[in-house]
């Protein structure tokens, strides 16, 4: 009966804010800013207000324009789709709240596509470089087959534990976004030698993990030791900071320089 | 010869499943997905997958008791053969993935743990966190990559499928969209595998992702493929109602102590906490003293429908009423049900152990779907057995083939040659109900037991028939003319004036949501079906005249919505139509009119057909088959072994 200790949110009812997009009508092409005028509804997040202005595409000031494009999925940040720059910050904006972003009348909320990835229009980005790159490090574990072969390994708690936060990975790209060594590559040729960033070497951490993953491992490591590999990343530990997942990313770089050292010095016996 | 090649249309459990399988059998795949494929619907499911397990098993538990139970749980209108050998099956599956690498979380000694879900008295429900298919499609998704990188699969991602080319009764490939160039072509197939999932979108608000339009299988439905049970769509009894999505609100809640209430005063505006217990309506516990607030999960959505709907008492004159913890200990709470309080305060932005939830029933999942068939097994009792007997032994073993005869070509192929429907979007499985858990389980079966049938089909059937690169161009040239024709009428209409509401696209989308939940979801009677039929009729007329407001040649969205908006009216007429045509109850089906299940007239599938002349939906009734187990009452009150199930299942976390 604490009524003190309840966080509920006191946003104006009735009121009306602001959206102001970047919007960019396609590749290649320039950006440009538009404002938008919103009454949220109860409840509203940032994609349902987009909604309601992809239904009536008029601008602040009146003029009509073309919908605004985004990209979604879940609604229940788990999908990892609709992740955009909001006020200056990258995360989901289906859980992006509008009662706390802007609970006042007048308030803005700036929305921005991610500048890591090339935009597609408006706000929808292209991360296909971050599927790319996990077939460069092997994400998978490599089974026999699809045909009845009996259970997998045995696992214990902590071990099942840690590859499950881990294997939460959502492919948001927040984590990218948030990297100061992770710059935009529109050439996908140059995609092999660019850094490959917290997230693949989250989940290349993840399969050195498992038992039958484990046995790529040293390609996974060959990759990791090359151009883009481990050593660009700086430290910075932005990413962490950043994943909506919490998923531990500075222990898998940590994780993975430390193998890296030691698979170098291998390769290095091996390789004479 | 060229080279085989199979589409598989969608990229969730269902049909990275099968890519799986078809890739690893030396068959090229091409993958169409509206998003990548990682992305799809079945990242949302949270509570986990079923199957017989060792534990169980020495309990008494088996596969043919997983069998019984789904059947029962589906008031006995699936076939019953798939279902059995989806049962068999199960256990390899879930084997299946472990050795992929799901995290499922585990025991002391390092098995895989179990918990119990509704419909079973023995934990058979295999889970990996709070996000058992977000787990599950990764692990599939990764194995896909393998190929991809291999070169065996093609990925077609952001693509959209818009109808299927159909030559000589036989399919040979579709039509789809880039949705970034907006690029129309035709892609041959010796195959195509439907694995697009359900269609919840065509209630407006639901529990599904954006992508859920059941647009696909619309297209499908037009070109001539049968439609299974329309009507049969499950609402789960509470959600978080959200401007733009219904999230799962898990039934624990009530199992925790959560009481369900409505003020008693219409148009209350005073805040819960003010609000005297005197003047608190706790409809449940007052007209079912007996379960209270646990009273079983289709009861406590009908009753909270009829106060919102029937009796406008709904809380702020809105569908919603409160569910309310905060008469319980937070710490507690926190305690017992911390994870899902965590999800309601991310997207409610309010502490359900302080203030009362607010929550509505969701439209969930789709029973119904694309009409497959199947070829019969080897089990053949002389006549179908009496129900089973919960921990009894089971008349059979577990060995496959048993139900479906493995790799026929048929297996879950629509009427039309070389279609299949997989996943949500194959009507097989589930009858009139399904079981909590056995969405994930027919989803990955599909892929793998039938994607054999389509190997034989491509392999065998093809093979005398003629490969699709022999089929004359002009059949798919027919087809992306009609598209283009269909894409020009509607780009035709941006800036031809205002856009009106009664001919926006996002407004009859809206209205089209709001009627069929209304009309069409837990209590439906005739006459409000045949009112249904108008407004939906009413609305296609609208439609016909609608208007858009982006012109654009790239990465049209609004239009692709648009399109799809027309596809959902269609989907929506075939499950009204459904619902009118089944005079009885049955599972998720609940008609006031006809409120008893009448096995003589209606233990039969209802197959909606289109035809394309007069635009019309017909639906037509047909026999299931019941040959190996007799029907019987399907009751959950508490004399039965249900009853208690039920209960349990209220009690238990994430019940979905
Ligand atoms: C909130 C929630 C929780 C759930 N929890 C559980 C649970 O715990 N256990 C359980 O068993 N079930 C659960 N379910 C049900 C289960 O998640 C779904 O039935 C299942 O994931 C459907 O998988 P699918 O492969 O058939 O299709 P989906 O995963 O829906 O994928 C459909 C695919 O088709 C593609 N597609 C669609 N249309 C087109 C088109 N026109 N062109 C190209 N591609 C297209 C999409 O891009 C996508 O790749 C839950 C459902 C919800 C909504
Ligand atoms: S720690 Fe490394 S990967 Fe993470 S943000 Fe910093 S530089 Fe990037
Ligand atoms: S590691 Fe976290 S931030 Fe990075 S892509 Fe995955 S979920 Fe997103
Ligand atoms: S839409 Fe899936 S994370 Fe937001």
């Amino acid at each position: 009966m604490n009524l003190a200790s309840s966080n509920s949110i006191s946003a104006q009812p009735g009121r009306t804010i602001r959206f102001r997009i970047k919007r960019c009508d396609g590749p290649g092409k320039p950006s440009y800013w538009q404002a938008f005028s919103v009454s949220p509804e109860a409840g509203a997040n940032v994609l349902s207000c987009l909604q309601q202005i992809a239904a009536n595409p008029v601008t602040a000031d009146g003029q009509r324009t073309t919908p605004v494009v985004w990209d979604a999925g879940c609604l229940e940040e788990v999908c990892g789709a609709c992740t955009m720059v909001i006020n200056g910050k990258a995360r989901q904006s289906c859980s992006c709240l509008v009662d706390q972003y802007a609970p006042n009348d007048g308030d803005e909320i700036t929305l921005e596509p991610m500048s890591k990835f090339p935009v597609v229009r408006d706000l929808w980005v292209d991360r296909s470089r971050m599927f790319h790159n996990l077939k460069r490090v092997k994400a998978w574990v490599p089974i026999d087959g699809t045909y009845n072969l009996g259970a997998g390994p045995r696992e214990s708690h902590e071990q099942q534990e840690r590859r499950y936060a881990l294997s939460t990975c959502m492919t948001c790209g927040c984590c990218l976004e948030a990297c100061p060594q992770f710059l935009p590559e529109a050439n996908a040729n140059k995609w092999d030698t660019s850094f490959v960033g917290a997230q693949v070497l989250g989940q290349a951490h993840l399969f050195n993990l498992h038992q039958t993953g484990e046995q790529l491992a040293s390609d996974r490591l060959d990759v990791l030791m090359g151009q883009g590999g481990v050593s660009d990343c700086g430290n910075s530990q932005n990413c962490v900071k950043v994943c909506p997942k919490h998923i531990p990313l500075t222990e898998s770089i940590a994780a993975l320089g430390r193998a890296v050292a030691v698979h170098s010095v291998k390769r290095w016996f091996t390789s004479k | 010869m060229a080279q085989q090649r199979v589409i598989v249309v969608g990229g969730g459990l269902a049909g990275l499943a099968a890519t799986i399988r078809l890739a690893e059998s030396g068959i090229g795949v091409d993958l169409f997905s509206m998003v990548p494929v990682k992305r799809s619907h079945s990242v949302c499911a949270q509570g986990g997958i079923n199957a017989c397990n060792e534990v169980a098993r020495q309990q008494g538990y088996s596969e043919y008791e997983h069998f019984d139970e789904t059947i029962y749980g589906g008031d006995f209108l699936a076939d019953q053969p798939p279902v059995l050998e989806m049962a068999n099956f199960a256990p390899k599956i879930i084997d299946l993935l472990d050795r992929m690498g799901v995290p499922f979380n585990r025991t002391n000694e390092g098995f895989r743990d179990l918990r119990l879900f509704g419909g079973s008295l023995f934990k058979r429900t295999h889970f990996a966190g709070a996000t058992t298919g977000q787990q599950l499609i990764y692990a599939l998704d990764e194995q896909a990559r393998r190929w991809e990188a291999e070169g065996r699969v093609a990925k077609y991602e952001f693509w959209e499928f818009l109808w299927p080319v159909i030559e000589d009764g036989r399919c040979v490939g579709i039509v789809a969209q880039d949705m970034r160039t907006m690029q129309i072509r035709a892609f041959r197939a010796d195959a195509v595998v439907m694995a697009t999932g359900g269609c919840g979108l065509v209630y407006g608000k639901s529990t599904n992702s954006v992508i859920c339009t059941g647009a696909a299988a619309a297209r499908c439905f037009q070109a001539g493929v049968w439609y299974g049970n329309p009507e049969m769509i499950q609402v789960h009894p509470t959600a978080i109602p959200g401007a733009d999505k219904l999230r799962l609100m898990s039934e624990s809640a009530r199992g925790e102590g959560g009481r369900v209430w409505v003020p008693r005063k219409k148009g209350e505006s005073r805040r819960p906490k003010d609000i005297p217990e005197a003047e608190r309506y706790y409809f449940l516990e007052e007209r079912y003293p007996k379960y209270g607030n646990i009273v079983p999960r289709d009861i406590a959505t009908r009753e909270i429908f009829q106060i919102c709907v029937s009796e406008g008492m709904g809380v702020d004159g809105e569908n919603q009423v409160y569910l309310d913890l905060s008469h319980k200990d937070p710490e507690y709470l926190t305690r017992k049900l911390g994870g899902i309080l965590e999800i309601y305060e991310k997207f409610v932005g309010v502490d359900p152990r302080f203030e009362p939830m607010k929550i509505f029933p969701a439209v969930h999942y789709s029973m119904g779907g694309l009409w497959t068939r199947y070829e019969r097994g080897s089990y053949q009792p002389a006549s179908p057995l009496p129900g089973h007997k919960s921990g009894s032994r089971a008349p059979i073993g577990a060995e496959i083939g048993q139900g479906m005869q493995p790799g026929s070509p048929i297996n879950m192929q629509t009427n039309i040659d070389g279609l299949y429907a997989f996943g949500e979007v194959n009507f097989a499985y589930h009858g009139a109900n399904r079981l909590g858990a056995n969405a994930l389980l027919s989803c990955i079966f599909d892929g793998l037991f039938c994607g054999k049938s389509v190997e034989n089909y491509v392999r065998d059937v093809v093979a005398s028939k003629g490969q699709a690169d022999q089929v004359p161009q002009g059949a798919y040239d027919r087809v992306v003319a009609q598209e283009e024709a269909k894409q020009k009428r509607l780009m035709d209409t941006v800036g031809r004036g205002e856009v009106a509401p009664e001919i926006n696209p996002y407004q009859i989308h809206k209205e089209l949501g709001t009627e069929m939940t209304a009309a069409c979801t837990v209590v439906k009677s005739g006459p409000r079906l045949e009112q249904a039929l108008k407004r939906v009729e009413e609305l296609k007329e609208r439609f016909a005249r609608a208007r858009l407001s982006d012109s654009a040649a790239w990465t049209n969205q609004s239009f692709s919505y648009a399109r799809a908006v027309g596809d959902m009216l269609t989907i929506a007429e075939a499950i009204v139509k459904g619902s009118a045509v089944r005079k009885e109850s049955r599972g998720a089906h609940y008609r006031t009119d006809f409120p008893e299940r009448d096995d003589a007239h209606f233990m039969k599938t209802t197959v909606a057909k289109f035809d394309p002349a007069s635009a019309q939906v017909s639906v037509e009734l047909v026999g299931v088959d019941a040959s190996l187990v007799q029907p019987r009452k399907r009751d959950y009150t508490g004399k039965s072994a249900g009853g208690s199930v039920e209960k349990k299942a209220a009690a238990s976390p994430a019940a979905v």
